[in-house]
């Protein structure tokens, strides 16, 4: 394959992932690892080099539209950003010490992980609690459009959620990944916080979170621009578009779908993992 | 218990509009580097299933400068995705401000913490 044949596919691939990961609200970055490795033949470091940086475009270029709807905390976001940036260079540091065998199998279980969440009803709306020492001191609780008017929330558990954020922060770094599920979780179930408030929280952290262990992969040499460019503006046009075709989308369907495709390359990526392909 | 004030929402709205602009000049400075690239060699044949390491000049700062300056296409691709990277680094730095116009220094400092980190990444891995 030539390289503008090997460019024009990737870019493609990119944006259909993109494109996908924010009709479903499931996120690119995911996929884009297995795509690159498993039908391209990429080498899983520089799969994750990419991945890493299309994460950053994509959480950045969406940031502007869910600011304006006025539901992400930035205290909140801010202050978990000490966990998942920290745990970010762990991760980063980690990947260097294990096999991509390993590498392989940690990110199969992860994609099983995440389409199993996608299945998972939606909470529902959270009930008035008293308001948390922690929670109070940091001034994490807030308040968020709802009904007309605006709606306030304590936020609670704040260690716990803390520490799942150490740990989505150091997959991000290990897997080149957004770690968007597990950033939920540990918001909305841990300490929690409205769904709504927790998955737009969430997206403005990826690209911080992303940013601290990219500079690491850009200077072991795992980010090959080659390889970067299509992936990054691919999933960016992708993601851009899927934000638009949201608003009017049937989703259900898709995110069914979305979440088989998951899972099939989840167990691939296990296969290919134990038998050393990767 | 404070509630996100009016000031808050006018710091968010300029932070993302920051994040917008900076990946959109470096989608942008990628682009222009991706059609000098293509020029050279769009019609060798791809090889990325190994793995090699990318060549000195493509791993930190001041080298990728070098190599964009010649106009050399991998360089300025590069060059693009350094500016993707800064760009939630300047976010940062950005709220550090805000929330000392708030005078909310305990956010200062929180925000800091992270700054420190991020530039930390960057230094400590020898790329800036």
């Amino acid at each position: 394959m030539t390289i503008l044949a090997f460019t024009v596919l990737i870019a493609l691939g990119s944006f259909i992932a993109g494109f996908l990961g924010a009709l479903t609200g499931l996120g690119g970055g995911v996929v884009i690892v297995p795509l690159l490795a498993l039908v391209f033949g990429v080498d899983i470091r520089y799969a994750i080099g990419a991945s890493l940086v299309s994460v950053i475009a994509t959480s950045s270029g969406a940031a502007a539209a869910y600011v304006r709807e006025g539901y992400s905390n930035i205290r909140i976001g801010m202050f978990l950003e000490i966990a998942t940036t920290i745990g970010a260079i762990m991760g980063a540091m980690i990947a260097t010490h294990v096999t991509t065998s390993a590498i392989g199998i940690i990110f199969g279980l992860v994609l099983l992980y995440s389409a199993f969440l996608s299945a998972r009803p939606q909470p529902d709306v959270p009930v008035d609690t008293a308001p948390d020492r922690i929670a109070s001191a940091l001034r994490l609780n807030g308040s968020y459009p709802a009904g007309g008017g605006m709606r306030a929330y304590n936020v609670h558990r704040v260690p716990l959620g803390f520490s799942l954020m150490f740990g989505a922060g150091t997959l991000s770094g290990l897997l080149g990944i957004g770690s968007g599920a597990i950033k939920v979780i540990a918001m909305d179930q841990a300490m929690k916080i409205p769904f709504k408030v927790s998955t737009t929280t969430s997206n403005f952290m990826i690209g911080v979170t992303a940013a601290a262990s990219a500079g690491i992969y850009l200077s072991r040499g795992y980010i090959d621009p080659g390889i970067a460019m299509p992936v990054m503006l691919g999933v960016l046009a992708g993601s851009l578009v899927g934000a638009r075709v949201l608003v009017r989308a049937r989703t259900k369907w898709l995110r069914l779908v979305f979440s088989a495709a998951i899972v099939v390359l989840g167990v691939e990526m296990i296969y290919n993992g134990f038998s050393g392909k990767l | 218990m404070t509630h996100p004030s009016l000031d808050d929402r006018g710091i968010e709205v300029i932070i993302g509009n920051l994040l917008r602009a900076g990946v959109l000049i470096a989608a942008t400075v990628v682009v222009i580097g991706a059609l000098i690239y293509l020029s050279h060699y769009a019609m060798q044949p791809a090889d990325f299933g190994v793995f090699r390491g990318e060549a000195a000049a493509l791993r930190t700062l001041p080298a990728i400068v070098t190599g964009a300056a010649h106009l050399r296409g991998k360089s300025i691709m590069q060059l693009g995705l350094l500016l993707l990277i800064a760009t939630p680094i300047a976010r940062v730095m950005f709220s550090v401000i805000g929330f000392a116009d708030e005078r909310d220094y305990l956010y200062v400092a929180l925000t800091l913490i992270v700054l420190a980190v991020l530039l930390y990444s960057l230094i400590g891995s020898g790329v800036a």
